[in-house]
């Protein structure tokens, strides 16, 4: 059996939950294992309740669990909402002077959170890594490792804050191996070199916007895509990128077509409420044929909904963003290494074709902290489509922004790079970009820019698909699904259904030739989705003309698991 | 400028757009455009070194009546982009233009925040009081009690756009009359060479749908401020009190300009060549990817 470790911290925001997640996280990747860890919050900044879940295998992991091996609750309220998730191998740790439970439990194990902080190290605020050393005391795995992580963490603070917390980690670590309850017996050690990168989803998005040579992002702060509007900005002097926080919504996606108009790759990033704010904008790239990069974070709408969690409701909406008709590619990034390697791609179709490109992520993507292979950056390549840089050559003199092609691409020039004049219009314009109501214009240029559609499929990201003989159902889904779709899929087969997947990395242009094939399987065609509606299951029907013959979707805000997928195939009898 | 070879001998003709214009006889944009065009040659700007950002609005299309470099953008929105466009290449003139309906209505949050901001861009507002293209609804600055078919009742209160300007602290704050093509040409000429946000509001007859703010309205209102002597363009509560001046007598000229940092100063990524003739090297990022180890 592969080592599956499950842990939540939980308690109010503001105790520093995901320190302790992170810093646990980090320590178990440094030891060559690989972690999972998925966040959830409220909307405020003290107060209310979270938890940070930590899942350590040998194996590569791409899904949360809900059954947890270890709780550290750091107040009453965790105690109360999660004992039913924990095993009754597992265990429940925290300061018994806080949560001074009224039932006995069997699997409750004090740890003098607060008081070894102060003994140790002087402070309360050491009660985080107490919790981490408690956690890796328990497990009996190897201190260095931690020590280390530690001071790596706390490297830009003075030399006796990382002594510190170092050393009330240790206390942590001393108590729960000298108090080990009986009843408890796993262990974990490290296994290999750990050189391996522990990030987020929108981290993840941020570092592909820097490899893919972004030099312009502007956005206003949301959640989930916040992060990568501090990321970008705090790195800007070193990357070459101006970052600028916009009044809003609105003026973020105008200055991205400002700033790809005047030449550099641009950005911006939000979501759903802002990506509204942003419709017209998407429109105005389309029409003026300006490359633009936009980050949707999906969280639950409408409207504001609840502002902390993931939902994947708004596939349709970026399918079909925009007033009128223009082509657009969405990117639905899966994984961590997905959410990087995508992004340089949306760039180079966007300045390619000059168009509109959607990254679409989640909230559940955007937070979850994966280990990965250090990114291989040799594979990525820069396209930043055709650009005339000459001076007096005729194209230059007679130059036409919105030039008739067979492709549908028009060539580049940018404002003051040559002496060609660049004019475009976000009213029907002429090729050179003057306003026209001429039918016949009008005509001749919308299926210009719609004939980047057959350029456009010609580079479509291939979904992901498994096939095995004799399976009995197709498990489909698109973006942060993909994990629970995978290890649903190998938890059938180890009860003897084999189980085919088809699973989005791109939905627009839809890429009906490669899941015609798939959809032809034999056996029931299950679409998993973090919505209500079954957005997909849609597009597919639409696309393809082809039935869903089940539908599994949550719309509670919270992530899909492997679990989930199970019961809801079992409640429906399939 | 690299890689071009400048011209010194830029011309009213170069200039010249074969366009053919759309706005009525006796319009007050001619005007404009013919400042506009002037002050352009007077400081030997060549057509490709300025970009035009416009809106819409019969003042939204006065770009096309010229030879520049041009994106005529959404309705309102011109400031963000035209921020943008100077961020990414200080090089270029930036010269955002549109109406009143344009900027001070619909782009409202976008113009306190470019002027709070203060990126070298010149901003040209044809203050018709009136929607035009819309053919003769009010308007953020449509005088109290202007009737239109949408305000039948006439329109409730008007927007001062100066006062609002040299609140946000903009740094040059001026008023013009179309019809005085000096005047116009002149202070169109300073806020380009204004180092910030300048704003220049141009006081425009409509002839067809502004039958109150016409040109015999302003002819006999309109002074210069610049023959005040006593004016001093740098006090800025003076400049607040003089933009509240409108009535018998309306002034016209540099209200306020004040010397302050500009946000491209501020920006990380300056000084430095402008972000657009920066190579893109990503194999720079293999350091960042360290940090994640």
């Amino acid at each position: 059996m592969p080592l599956d470790l499950n842990f939540m911290v939980g308690g109010e925001a503001g105790q520093g939950i995901q320190t302790i997640g992170f810093i646990l996280g980090k320590t178990m990747v440094r030891g060559g294992l690989h972690v999972f860890a998925d966040q959830d919050y409220e909307s405020r900044i003290r107060g209310g309740h979270n938890f940070f879940r930590v899942r350590i295998s040998d194996e590569p992991l791409l899904a949360q669990r809900e059954q947890l091996d270890i709780l550290i609750a750091l107040n009453k309220e965790t105690v109360e909402l999660h004992r039913n998730e924990v095993k009754g191998t597992g265990l429940i740790i925290g300061d018994e002077s806080v949560l001074k439970l009224e039932s006995a439990d069997s699997r409750f194990m004090g740890l003098p959170l607060e008081n070894l902080a102060l003994q140790t190290a002087g402070n309360k605020i050491m009660s985080n890594s107490v919790a981490v050393g408690a956690i890796c005391g328990l497990l009996d795995y190897d201190f260095q490792i931690l020590d280390a992580v530690l001071r790596w963490h706390f490297s830009k603070s003075p030399q006796k804050i990382q002594d510190d917390n170092v050393n009330a980690a240790r206390a942590g670590f001393d108590y729960t191996k000298m108090h080990r309850p009986p009843h408890f017996n796993l262990k974990c050690s490290p296994s290999g070199t750990g050189e391996r990168m522990f990030l987020t989803g929108h981290e993840a998005v941020s570092l592909g916007a820097i490899a893919a040579g972004c030099q312009f992002l502007a956005a206003y702060p949301m959640t989930p895509t916040t992060p990568i509007l501090e990321l970008l900005a705090g790195k800007g002097r070193d990357y070459d990128i101006a970052v600028i926080q916009a009044e809003d919504e609105i003026s973020a996606i105008n200055m991205v077509v400002g700033a790809s108009f005047t030449g550099v790759r641009a950005m911006t990033a939000t979501s759903g409420s802002g990506f509204a704010l942003m419709v017209e904008g998407i429109g105005l790239a389309g029409i003026t044929e300006t490359p633009a990069v936009i980050v949707l974070g999906q969280r639950p709408g409408p409207a504001v909904g609840l502002p902390t969690r993931t939902e994947q409701g708004e596939l349709l909406m970026a399918v079909r963003v925009g007033t009128g008709e223009f082509p657009r590619a969405i990117l639905t990034p899966a994984t961590v290494e997905d959410a990087f390697f995508l992004t340089p791609k949306a760039f180079n179709l966007a300045e390619k074709y000059q168009i509109p490109v959607i990254i679409l992520t989640d909230t559940h993507l955007a937070n979850s902290y994966n280990d990965v292979e250090k990114f291989d950056t040799g594979s990525i390549m820069i396209d930043r489509g055709e650009i005339i840089s000459g001076e007096v050559s005729e194209i230059v003199t007679d130059y036409r922004r919105h030039l008739i092609t067979e492709s549908g691409i028009s060539p580049r020039a940018l404002p003051g790079m040559s002496t060609a004049l660049v004019v475009t219009d976000s009213d029907e314009h002429n090729e050179y970009g003057h306003l026209t109501e001429s039918a016949v214009i009008r005509t001749e240029q919308v299926k210009k820019r719609l004939r980047k559609y057959e350029g456009l499929k010609s580079e479509i990201e291939k979904p992901r698909v498994q096939i095995k003989p004799n399976a009995e159902l197709t498990l489909i889904g698109w973006g942060s699904t993909f994990g629970a779709i995978q290890e649903a899929s190998k938890e059938l087969e180890q009860e003897g259904i084999a189980c085919n997947i088809l699973h989005f990395n791109q939905v627009w242009p839809f890429p009906v030739a490669e899941v015609i094939p798939v959809l032809n399987q034999k056996g029931k065609k299950v679409v998993v989705e973090s919505n209500a509606t079954g957005q997909l299951a849609y597009l597919i029907r639409a696309e393809t003309g082809q039935k869903i013959d089940y539908q599994i979707n949550k719309w509670d805000g919270r992530p899909i698991s492997p679990q989930y997928i199970l019961n809801a195939l079992k409640r429906g009898g399939i | 400028m690299a890689g071009i070879e400048s011209r010194t001998d830029i011309a009213f003709q170069d200039f010249a757009s074969s366009v053919e214009i759309a706005w009525c006889p006796g319009c007050g944009n001619f005007g404009i455009l013919r400042a506009i065009k002037r002050a352009l040659v007077e400081l030997k700007i060549t057509p490709y070194q300025v970009l035009f950002v416009s809106g819409i609005g019969q003042a939204g299309k006065t770009p096309h009546y010229l030879k520049c470099n041009l994106l005529n953008e959404l309705h309102g929105r011109t400031l963000p982009a035209a921020t943008a466009a100077r961020i990414v290449n200080p090089e270029l003139t930036v010269i955002a233009e549109g109406g009143d309906g344009d900027g001070y209505g619909e782009g409202g949050n976008h113009f306190i925040s470019a002027m709070v901001r203060n990126v070298k861009i010149t901003y040209l507002v044809h203050n018709n009081q009136v929607y035009g293209l819309t053919k003769g609804q009010a308007s953020p600055t449509s005088q109290k009690g202007f009737v239109t078919k949408t305000t039948p009742q006439g329109a409730w209160e008007s927007l001062n756009p100066l006062a609002l300007a040299i609140a946000a602290n903009a740094s040059f704050v001026a008023r013009s009359y179309s019809a005085d093509t000096e005047h116009l040409t002149k202070m169109i000429k300073m806020a380009i060479q204004h180092r910030g946000f300048a704003l220049v509001d141009i006081l425009q007859p409509c002839v067809t749908y502004n039958h109150v703010n016409t040109y015999q309205f302003y002819q006999s209102r309109v002074y210069k401020l610049d023959e005040d002597q006593e004016y001093d363009p740098t006090d800025r509560i003076g400049a607040f009190r003089k933009s509240l001046e409108w009535g018998d007598k309306i002034p016209i000229g540099l209200f306020y300009k004040a010397e302050r940092p500009i946000f491209e100063d501020y920006l990380s990524v300056y000084p430095g060549d402008p972000l657009v003739r920066r190579p893109i090297r990503p194999e720079r990022i293999q350091q960042l990817l360290e940090e994640y180890l």
